[in-house]
């Protein structure tokens, strides 16, 4: 076990720097942020010098990355050309907002994705089953921000209803986590029905239905506990998907999040911000799914003998 | 003689042409909707040309935001769902928005789908480190939500439809990869696969005659459900003003100009939507049709 967590944590490092790498290396394509600090402006050539030693890109390449690296590891992300805030600080400020939305998402989906798939898969074959099907496909079919759009339209601009944007209220989080987790919902409803139907083909499932326990017994407490554990592992390697959902969301409905904080900063070339924001969501993202990984193998031993 | 009366009961067993597919739209409804959707959504994209009603990229000021033809009782419009902000009639741009849907997300899949076949193989047929190699690149690939990736580089790069290809292409040959080493992994030890190397066979033969065609089915099912994922990234990255070129007609780009007019435009918001939509929708079913019929174990 322990030699499996470490080969787990090693891999995990070694991902998190090649996504590190990427990044640093794609973000000083984007442009010379020091023309576009000055704006409009003519700045003088001793002052646009000035600015990029304080910015340190004077220096090659490889050295702006070993001290970014060397900054990350202690937690120091840079400060934000624009605001002059240590980029950490601004991260933390709109992290709680993307938290609450991934939530709201995750919620919304598991509420309906659970009782479609447990029904569709029961029903298999039944009119209720393709109706599942097909709910669960227009799901994933769904562009979000689209999604997002019409529910705007519908329950905003014609019913007025719910606030369009804003955080101030919990009325505010509805659209948005309606959104994410409708589509999200799709795809979680299609694994529960498979995975239910794996379950169900079980002869300790036929055992417990020829004993004479109740149908929705044998379905609850024997088929979909069992059914629930793929589910798990599921929804946590899903998790990037709804984070990378969640900055698209936050754009329809300004929703003060990571996602807003990254996209507003690559319109305004500030290096340190988009760096530090994508990579902070990238080590969630990772360490989640170790997470996942590592409670998965503790609860089914039979994951450990598999290739790690 | 014989032969005569053969046919005769064959015409008794067989049904007409038209009760054969009554009988198979019966069966297959959800595999009939994808097809039609899918063969929507191409002729519309091949014969873009010839059926939009308007020039696409033409503004007129003077029928900006028109309403949808049919809503309008004063007579000026004149597009039947109507304009947008610069006066461009929208089914037009819709018609030829599906070019860019189908283009970004076809070559996107045929890019992955070499380069991950061809990766694929490698690992699996000849194992070893290459196979350490790549599927660690693959495992890496995986664990970067590809929406930041994708914002990332193409904020690097800029707009343009040739780089949302190759950015698609180069993230998701993981998927062909790890399908086709895993099926690989598991045909290698197959009886029939020995003899062929027993017999002499070359590498290259083995793997054109015996191995791809055995997971065949699997790459077009999974291609298919990869062309509906990559009109949905292409659209969302272009709605984010980092994809395709906003000059072109594209859904994305449209969904991106429609959102100062939701409230009084609803048309502009609604319709490049639908587009989307169906046509995902219909490569989706199309794909789960496919691995329903082609994937018995799925």
């Amino acid at each position: 076990m322990a030699k499996y967590i470490m080969k787990r944590l090693l891999h995990t490092l070694l991902v998190i720097i090649a996504i590190s790498m990427i990044i640093f290396f794609a973000i000083r394509l984007t442009g010379d942020p020091v023309t576009v600090m000055f704006g409009a402006g003519e700045p003088t050539k001793e002052a646009v010098e000035q600015i990029t030693e304080k910015l340190g890109l004077d220096k090659s390449l490889p050295e702006q990355y070993f001290i970014f690296m060397k900054d990350l590891v202690q937690f120091d992300l840079g400060v934000s050309y624009r605001s002059n805030q240590p980029v950490l600080d601004l991260i933390l400020e709109r992290a709680w907002p993307t938290f609450l939305l991934a939530m709201g998402g995750m919620v919304v989906a598991v509420l309906i994705a659970f009782p479609v798939g447990i029904i569709s898969a029961v029903k298999k074959g039944k009119s209720v089953d393709i109706f599942g099907r097909i709910f669960s496909l227009i799901g994933i079919s769904f562009p979000n921000f689209w999604l997002g759009i019409m529910l705007i339209l519908i329950f905003s601009v014609s019913l007025k209803w719910l606030p369009a944007s804003g955080f101030d209220s919990f009325s505010a989080l509805i659209l948005p986590s309606l959104t994410l987790g409708l589509i999200l919902s799709g795809i979680l409803a299609r694994l529960i029905r498979s995975s239910m139907l794996d379950v169900l083909k079980m002869q300790y499932i036929t055992t417990a239905k020829s004993k004479g326990i109740k149908d929705w017994v044998v379905i609850i407490k024997h088929a979909f506990r069992n059914a629930l554990l793929p589910t798990v592992t599921f929804m946590g390697l899903q998790f990037g998907a709804l984070l990378g959902g969640a900055v698209i969301v936050e754009q329809v409905f300004a929703w003060p999040g990571i996602g807003r904080l990254i996209v507003d900063a690559i319109n305004q070339r500030d290096y340190p911000v988009v760096q530090g924001g994508v990579i902070v969501l990238a080590i969630v993202m990772v360490v989640v799914n170790l997470l996942v990984d590592l409670s998965y193998s503790i609860i089914n031993p039979r994951i450990r003998t598999g290739r790690g | 003689m014989v032969q005569v009366t053969e046919n005769k009961d064959m015409k008794k067993i067989k049904p007409s042409l038209g009760k054969r597919i009554g009988k198979f739209i019966v069966k297959n409804p959800t595999g009939v909707l994808g097809i039609i959707l899918v063969s929507i959504a191409i002729f519309t994209a091949l014969f873009a040309g010839v059926i939009a009603p308007f020039d696409a990229s033409k503004a007129d000021l003077a029928h900006r935001l028109d309403v949808p033809m049919w809503l309008d009782d004063t007579g000026k419009s004149q597009y039947l769902l109507g304009g947008d902000q610069v006066g461009r009639d929208l089914l037009s741009r819709i018609i030829y928005g599906a070019q860019i849907s189908l283009i970004v997300s076809i070559s996107g899949v045929l890019i992955s789908l070499v380069l991950g076949t061809f990766l694929g193989v490698i690992a699996g047929y000849f194992g070893k480190w290459f196979d350490d190699f790549i599927m660690r690149i693959a495992d890496i690939q995986l664990a970067f939500p590809f929406m930041l990736f994708a914002i990332v580089i193409m904020s690097a790069l800029g707009t343009g439809i040739e780089k949302i290809i190759i950015i698609l292409g180069l993230t998701y040959w993981v998927g062909f990869a790890r399908l086709i080493r895993g099926e690989i992994l598991s045909l290698k030890e197959q009886e029939y696969i020995q003899a062929a190397k027993a017999i002499g066979g070359t590498h290259i033969k083995i793997i054109m005659k015996h191995i791809l065609p055995n997971v065949a089915s699997s790459i077009i099912v999974l291609a298919t459900m990869y062309i509906a994922e990559f009109i949905l990234l292409e659209a969302s990255l272009t709605f984010l003003g980092l994809g395709v070129d906003p000059t072109i007609p594209s859904w994305g780009g449209m969904l991106a100009d429609s959102r100062n007019y939701v409230t009084t435009a609803w048309w502009t918001a609604v319709f490049p939507g639908v587009a989307i939509m169906m046509t995902v929708l219909g490569f989706n079913l199309l794909g789960d049709w496919l691995r329903d019929r082609l994937d018995p174990n799925m």
